[in-house]
């Protein structure tokens, strides 16, 4: 029997739905271009007016929001209320090293949180769970969103944060977790680490939401199996509110997006066109209950399909595919956004070519990030200390800017493939998509 | 006082050091001393050959990231003792060595030891103090022959 946490808004009629958009994005529309000069400069620029825009049919004709966009008016020129009304502040890595932070009022975490009450309840979660949080806390969406959901639908959280998973699989164990919510690769990893204990038997997990990576059907039944769980996706992104804009029911054929709050579009990434339901392309969301940090026509930047075939679960809301990679060349590594651009900002700070590579492998269901760099005559030394401590700190400085450790490579010069006389930058060997 | 030394980074894989023997080879550079300090994904080679200059050009023309080290150049005799001699006067001295390899040449009963040191105008002038031979490089090079 499938369960919902909010049944009026998650099987709406279509209709119903549909008229809570059109009121909500006029709203919205009204509110961005009378508080914030930025989007008031964007539609005066396309010659659009809050008068234009009468409903969801209209909304093509709104400019559209990029991460650069977000860049640019960091950090409170996107903000549709005043600073006064904010409670929270949640971050992501931005292009040039520059952070895109998100602004939430109270009601904007209400929501937010039952969007993943939505996600928590749609993978079976009820008051009597414990739900076992092991995204990331502090900045990253993913902690204090689950950990928000699960307080809405009133299970018992556990906070764990992100690494030490001795102590993860002794609370799973003790405390009876029964809901895990992680990246799938930390999921997956878990579960060997579960079996290599001889714990398998100890545990008590039903399901599992993971997110913020992508993971692949095989990696999905390999989880599922080794803890004996059904393992649910969920998306979301900073910039939208963070985890739960849309999440799996018990199809696990794609993502419902939470459509009272979020209008999702495809656009061909190339020309900016709509594309019509089914086609493959860029995701493009706005946000139509948002107070602090309204975005009109946000560029995903992820390709997707959307389908409004009936589902099973009796939910109405409109279904995303999996993402099915990137119209930019950013990567998701262990959960967190990495851009090409921000490695070469610390190579060119700390004085190194740009003469580098980013190799993306996974190992044991781990992300492993490389950057190869090639030697130059500055660089170097006879003294193999020296040009060991300018590659730790190169990895410190790393660190620093993308939040996560990668293993820096120094190599030989010239010998980065260049194709075209132009190096590739970027090899995934992970074949997630 | 100081003796040339050729460092070249190379990676850690496979034919690495092959290839660079070859192209000394080609150029017909003689190598005298050699020593390989390794890291994890690169090695560090230190090598002292007859002719310094040509080989630098011979290697920046091959594409090879290299630099000249001015490093210290001792003979001792070839026998059990005479290296402790050596590192005791730099110790007692506060010289702090970085690292250290030895070659031997067909000259009997002798060995010599290359030096890399923190300060290698002190370190040369209480080696000479007392007693211990220092080779320049016009010397090492005559050792080739």
């Amino acid at each position: 029997m499938e369960n919902y946490y909010q049944p009026e808004m998650e099987c709406a009629s279509r209709e119903q739905i549909r008229a809570w958009q059109d009121e909500r994005l006029v709203n919205t529309v009204h509110r961005v271009y009378k508080n914030v000069p930025y989007y008031r400069n964007l539609m005066e620029k396309k010659g659009v007016t809050p008068d234009d825009i009468k409903s969801v049919d209209d909304l093509h004709k709104l400019p559209f929001l990029t991460k650069d966009d977000l860049r640019d008016a960091y950090p409170y020129g996107l903000l549709a209320t005043p600073l006064h009304d904010c409670v929270r502040i949640q971050s992501t890595s931005g292009t040039t090293g520059r952070r895109v932070v998100a602004f939430y009022t109270q009601h904007d975490i209400d929501l937010w949180d039952e969007c993943c009450a939505r996600a928590i309840v749609a993978a079976g979660g009820i008051k009597d769970d414990v739900v076992h949080v092991c995204y990331g806390y502090g900045l990253f969406t993913g902690g204090p969103g689950l950990n928000g959901g699960s307080h809405k639908v009133g299970s018992l959280t556990l906070p764990m944060s992100s690494g030490n998973t001795e102590r993860q699989i002794q609370f799973m164990c003790d405390l009876g977790s029964t809901i895990l919510c992680c990246t799938p690769s930390y999921a997956a990893y878990l579960a060997e680490s579960i079996i290599e204990r001889g714990l398998r038997d100890k545990i008590k997990l039903k399901a599992g939401i993971f997110g913020a990576e992508a993971w692949s059907e095989e990696m999905r039944h390999d989880i599922e199996e080794k803890l004996g769980i059904k393992a649910y996706d969920i998306y979301g992104l900073t910039e939208i509110s963070g985890p739960g804009v849309s999440f799996e029911c018990s199809e696990q054929t794609g993502m419902h997006i939470n459509e009272d709050h979020f209008i999702a579009e495809i656009i061909d990434p190339v020309t900016g066109e709509v594309l019509p339901e089914g086609e493959k392309g860029e995701l493009v969301f706005t946000s139509i209950t948002k107070e602090a940090f309204p975005l009109i026509r946000y560029r995903t930047r992820d390709i997707c399909v959307l389908s409004r075939k009936k589902c099973s679960c009796g939910r109405t809301f409109v279904k995303m595919s999996k993402p099915m990679g990137r119209s930019d060349d950013m990567l998701i590594v262990k959960g967190v956004n990495v851009f090409p651009s921000q490695i070469e900002t610390v190579l060119l700070n700390k004085g190194y070519p740009a003469n580098y590579q980013i190799i993306v492998s996974r190992e044991n269901n781990s992300d492993r990030l490389e950057v190869q760099v090639e030697m130059t005559p500055e660089m170097f030394s006879d003294a193999l200390s020296q040009v060991s401590a300018r590659e730790k700190e190169l990895v410190e400085a790393l660190k620093a800017m993308l939040g996560i450790y990668a293993v820096v490579k120094l190599v030989a010069p010239k010998s980065i493939t260049r194709s075209e006389g132009k190096a590739v930058r970027i090899i995934d060997k992970r074949k997630l998509y | 006082m100081t003796v040339k030394q050729i460092s070249v980074f190379l990676e850690n894989k496979p034919g690495q050091l092959a290839e660079f023997t070859k192209l000394l080879e080609k150029n017909e550079i003689d190598m005298r001393a050699m020593s390989l300090a390794d890291a994890e994904d690169f090695g560090i080679l230190r090598i002292i050959v007859d002719d310094s200059y040509k080989t630098v050009c011979v290697l920046k023309d091959a594409g090879y990231v290299c630099s000249i080290t001015p490093v210290l150049a001792v003979e001792i005799p070839d026998k059990p003792g005479s290296l402790v001699k050596v590192l005791d006067i730099l110790g007692e001295n506060g010289i702090n060595l970085e690292y250290t390899y030895a070659f031997i040449t067909r000259k009997k009963d002798v060995a010599y030891m290359i030096l890399r040191v923190t300060d290698n105008e002190k370190a040369g002038d209480v080696l000479s103090k007392n007693g211990i031979r220092i080779y320049c490089q016009h010397e090492i090079s005559e050792l080739f022959d």
